[in-house]
């Protein structure tokens, strides 16, 4: 019953002629989504995520591009004919129905017989243990519930093809985030239905998502495993914005297949591969991945910052800030000091992107 | 914990407590004043207890007023009510034609009462009024001066007319709050027209709506100036509503007590209404 989900040459622009860059809020990208899949959606606010899922769902046309499930061509099919389901930022919720009602409504709409009704609310009910409230009014549930019973919408049709998060946990209270989040988790795998989460929140998409699709200004800038965003990040722009802190990133040259940060060389795993076609030029390397030595990059030692298990070091060298990461049995030097980038987690960048 | 006895914050409160003094105690306390007394001549005023009271309750005039009254209350708010929703639902969201209908919208409020009064009465005269005219043309026996039912007519859509706006205006603003979020669900949902309305629509305007009637309630019960201009409350007695018959009583006939005494039950009526609806749209609150 559910979709393999493919979002092809796609495009969108809110003004009506677009004509620079600047206006297209999603620029030109090709993306498959795999039945049954824990994706996740991740980028700062304004970089074209909740365009792309209301794309997906049908709630906007794009402007060029097409949309396909399981290879049908569904661009100008409503939501109602696209089967998804959506949870969205703020709970929406039918305030004068009861629980059980808000759940039952989408499948009533849908002429679903009075008996598979009942069976498929408690069953919903069961698995957001919203089967105690079952008989209150809607209206009267926490923002946690309220979330829920949107979830449970979704969950109640047993022929949606994907269900979407617009960053759901926006107005849950902090103790409660953790707790929805690892249920829905848990939901993925019991029901092994795609899901599309957006976020901005790395730590959400990270503990949700199988797979994590970065987007920047109305792009992807990668696809990948929580792993693979943080081992190898694509572009400096996922160094950045996944980890704390984010992945240093040095201006540099490169000479006889070497880079050169500060008139110093300094050891990548791809340097090599630079084929001296110019752009801007910069390193890349975790703090993770900075430690202190005996020889290497002269640095002067500004800030030490306690986080627990890991002291964040910032350290400068020729206005440069390098951050990095030190376990909190190591002595930390004062003043001028060494430090060393491991050489296969250095990597070069050329206007952004990885050099490949 | 000590208590604070700061008797120096009386003083802030002093400028309101003569604002309201002036303009709703005391008028207010004069009206009740003559309630209760017998006036004559040269300032002379006899103890008559609820005497007046108890005349206005049993008065054959003040039943027919008060039916009348609320029956034409009754009338409008059944007519404006779901008219001003209507019309709000079908209003353009977005575009330039949303400031072209709430600009018109806006229009017949902005004319003063006893205006809309002389539009009217012109327009519905049968010789030369374009409504009075046109009607008659079409077969009708139309004459608001002579027939108490066109008189009626005439009366309920000039309210029409003038005060729909009101609620569309109302609905309106509260329609335009429902955040998107909504529509879209209910589309994801595969909700028909019919249940967003009933779902999503009118339980967001339930309090807009409660405000609506309210005050749609409180200003057609209290109607004077336009029937006034328009039938002068004939013919006969026919269109005489409360406001009208007060008036006729404490300065056409110079009735001060049982004026007052029939200010105050009117008063009392408005306010018990105005709480009854209150209470009935609120009572799901509660829970």
């Amino acid at each position: 019953m559910m979709a393999n989900i493919r979002l092809q040459d796609l495009r969108h622009s809110y003004v009506e002629n677009p004509k620079s860059d600047a206006d297209w809020a999603l620029k030109r990208l090709t993306i498959d989504w795999a039945d049954g899949g824990a994706y996740a959606l991740l980028g700062p606010s304004g970089c074209g995520k909740t365009t792309l899922l209301n794309i997906i769902s049908g709630l906007i046309r794009p402007t060029e591009g097409r949309i396909l499930f399981d290879g049908r061509d569904v661009t100008d099919a409503s939501p109602e004919e696209r089967n998804i389901a959506q949870v969205f930022q703020f709970p929406v919720i039918y305030d004068t129905m009861t629980v059980h009602d808000n759940l039952a409504f989408p499948l009533r709409n849908r002429g679903v017989g009075a008996r598979e009704v009942e069976e498929r609310v408690r069953e919903v009910a069961e698995m957001l243990e919203l089967d105690t409230t079952l008989k209150e009014r809607a209206a009267g549930l926490t923002a946690d519930g309220k979330q829920k019973i949107s979830l449970g919408r979704g969950l109640a049709r047993s022929d949606v093809n994907v269900i979407m998060f617009d960053e759901p946990l926006t107005v849950i209270d902090p103790h409660l985030k953790w707790v929805l989040r690892s249920k829905l988790k848990e939901l993925h795998q019991r029901t092994r239905r795609t899901m599309i989460y957006v976020t901005h929140d790395q730590t959400e998409a990270l503990t949700f998502a199988d797979q994590v699709v970065v987007m920047n200004e109305g792009e992807i800038v990668q696809t990948g495993t929580p792993i693979d965003l943080f081992e190898r990040p694509q572009h400096t722009f996922v160094g950045h914005f996944i980890g704390s802190p984010g992945m240093n990133v040095l201006p540099c040259e490169v000479a006889g297949g070497r880079a050169i940060f500060a008139g110093l060389p300094v050891e990548s795993a791809n340097a090599a591969a630079y084929r001296g076609d110019g752009g801007r030029l910069e390193l890349g390397v975790r703090p993770e991945f900075v430690s202190f030595a005996e020889t290497g990059i002269p640095v002067d030692v500004m800030k030490v910052l306690d986080v627990g298990r890991h002291r964040i070091v910032e350290t400068t060298q020729a206005g440069f800030v390098i951050k990095m990461l030190v376990p909190e049995d190591e002595p930390i030097p004062e003043g001028a000091a060494h430090v060393r980038f491991a050489e296969d987690r250095t990597r070069l960048y050329r206007n952004g992107w990885l050099v490949t | 914990m000590n208590k604070l006895t700061n008797q120096r914050a009386w003083w802030f409160v002093l400028p309101v407590v003569l604002l309201v003094a002036f303009n709703a105690i005391i008028p207010l306390m004069t009206v009740v004043n003559y309630s209760v007394q017998e006036s004559f001549g040269e300032n002379m005023f006899f103890w008559s207890g609820v005497r007046w009271f108890e005349e206005v309750l049993r008065s054959e005039r003040f039943h027919s007023a008060l039916w009348r009254q609320i029956l034409f209350t009754g009338i409008i708010l059944v007519i404006e009510v779901p008219l001003g929703l209507a019309i709000a639902l079908a209003m353009p969201r977005k575009g330039p034609w949303v400031s072209v209908c709430l600009v018109l919208m806006a229009l017949p409020l902005l004319i003063p009462w006893n205006v809309v009064g002389a539009m009217w009465n012109i327009m519905a005269l049968p010789d030369i009024g374009l409504l009075g005219r046109g009607l008659n043309a079409l077969g009708f026996t139309y004459n608001y001066t002579r027939q108490p039912f066109a008189a009626w007519f005439t009366v309920v859509l000039m309210d029409v007319w003038h005060w729909t706006s009101l609620v569309v205006l109302l609905c309106y603003a509260g329609l335009v709050s429902i955040p998107d979020a909504y529509y879209q669900a209910a589309k994801i949902d595969a909700a028909r027209p019919w249940a967003v309305f009933r779902y999503i629509q009118l339980p967001k305007l339930k309090y807009v709506l409660t405000i609506a009637i309210l005050l749609r309630f409180m200003d057609s019960f209290m109607i004077y100036t336009e029937v006034v201009v328009l039938t002068g409350g004939g013919p006969g007695n026919s269109t005489t509503f409360l406001s009208i018959d007060l008036v006729k009583t404490a300065l056409g006939q110079f009735d001060l007590g049982p004026a007052a005494a029939m200010s105050l039950i009117y008063f009392l009526i408005i306010l018990l209404f105005s709480w009854l609806f209150y209470t009935l749209m609120m009572r799901n609150e509660a829970r």
